[in-house]
């Protein structure tokens, strides 16, 4: 893995001496098909990994749909559209960020790795609310799901809560919860509460804790080719990391693009 | 800066190649980004309560997020001008996923009438 100390000039990504081919390759194309390949591979056993949680997903949702319909309402759908926004948001920042690597355009390169790292940042923030929120309220996986209030109200009585009088019904909810709890509390009470539905959470805090992780990871990844990107490391002859870490990005966003409907979504 | 002078060269001699392959335009990003912000729209649009599609609600939302995913597949992953060989390894595990999901499930619809409400 040690590339030849031939070459002292940090940008030279071009040229008949380029700095980064390891000896074991004869061309920068063959050494950059041969990680990509190692790359889609990778991404390959992390399609199965999240499989596995889509089986379970998939096996509960067909059981116990009610549990489904019932808790994916203490989920924040806002949120939820505001995080896949800013995932799409990165992903476009990761694609054009090959570009600019593919191009040798350094500075657009940093800029477009550290806004990628900004909607990373920024997608974990808003889960980390998510979270605390989840866990002030009681809203954790099996025997720990201990709801402090019911979900709420389902789609159709929500049209007569909104257009009813906004201005005076909502603002006290926000400051006394007695007065707020009192008219959302009687439709909430009389349906009746699904058994079990510590169940939807497992799976909730399962998929988007393993999703978060790989989050983490990716912004690690970003991290590291951000400082390469800085002393110049890459350009047209060798872009093969930024390439290989935004295929991995891109990955976390495809994982996303289906958990937020599948979790916050559910009609 | 020898880099961005090379990287000019290659840019006005042919803009969509570099020397290892395809450069996706900014105009393809930025259309693949602008289909990903609109169909997002639909799918909080299509849950939202102006809409009961009833049992069909989950197909559509699936359906939706998968073209979401082929978008970001095809462009932002590059698979839409690479050799074939790497979707080709992508597809492959999603037809294992498929196989996986598809015989659990066809398992699973055997025990209905045996499972009791939640």
């Amino acid at each position: 893995m040690s590339p030849p100390s031939t070459s002292v000039e940090p940008a030279a990504g071009h040229g008949d001496h380029p700095r980064f081919l390891a000896h074991h390759f004869d061309t920068p194309g063959q050494q950059f098909s041969a990680g990509k390949l190692g790359m889609w591979i990778f991404l390959v056993t992390e399609i199965l990994l999240f499989g596995g949680l889509f089986c379970w997903y998939a096996v509960y949702r067909s059981n116990h749909p009610e549990i489904f319909e019932y808790a994916h309402r203490y989920l924040d759908k806002t949120l939820g559209a505001i995080n896949t926004l800013i995932l799409i948001t990165s992903s476009l920042t990761m694609a054009w960020g090959v570009r600019c690597a593919q191009l040798g355009q350094r500075r657009l390169l940093v800029l477009c790795l550290a806004l990628t790292l900004a909607g990373g940042s920024g997608f974990l923030g808003i889960k980390y609310v998510e979270y605390r929120q989840k866990w002030r309220e009681g809203l954790l996986w099996a025997s720990r799901f201990n709801p402090k209030e019911p979900p709420p109200a389902a789609a159709p009585a929500t049209p007569k809560a909104r257009p009813g009088k906004p201005a005076s019904a909502w603002p006290p909810g926000l400051t006394e919860k007695p007065q707020a709890l009192a008219p959302a509390a009687t439709p909430a009470q009389r349906e009746p509460v699904p058994q079990h539905v510590g169940l939807f959470f497992s799976i909730y805090f399962m998929m988007t804790g393993l999703h978060g992780i790989h989050v983490i990871a990716g912004m690690t990844a970003i991290g590291w080719i951000l400082v390469r990107s800085v002393q110049g490391h890459f350009g047209p002859l060798y872009f093969g990391p930024v390439d290989y870490v935004g295929l991995y990005w891109h990955l976390v966003d495809l994982v996303w693009i289906y958990l937020f409907p599948l979790l916050y979504l559910i009609h | 800066m020898s880099t961005d002078a090379s990287a000019i060269e290659i840019q006005s001699s042919v803009p969509e190649h570099g020397p290892l392959g395809h450069v996706v335009p900014p105009a393809v990003l930025l259309a693949v980004f602008a289909a990903l912000v609109v169909l997002t729209v639909v799918t909080v649009a299509a849950a939202g309560q102006w809409f009961n599609f009833g049992s069909w609600s989950l197909w559509i939302a699936l359906t939706i997020a998968t073209v979401k995913a082929s978008l970001v597949a095809l462009y932002f992953m590059h698979l839409r001008y690479d050799q074939p060989f790497y979707g080709l390894i992508f597809v492959t595990a999603l037809l294992f996923l498929a196989i996986f999901l598809g015989i659990v499930l066809l398992d699973v619809s055997g025990y209905q009438p045996d499972i009791q409400g939640g």
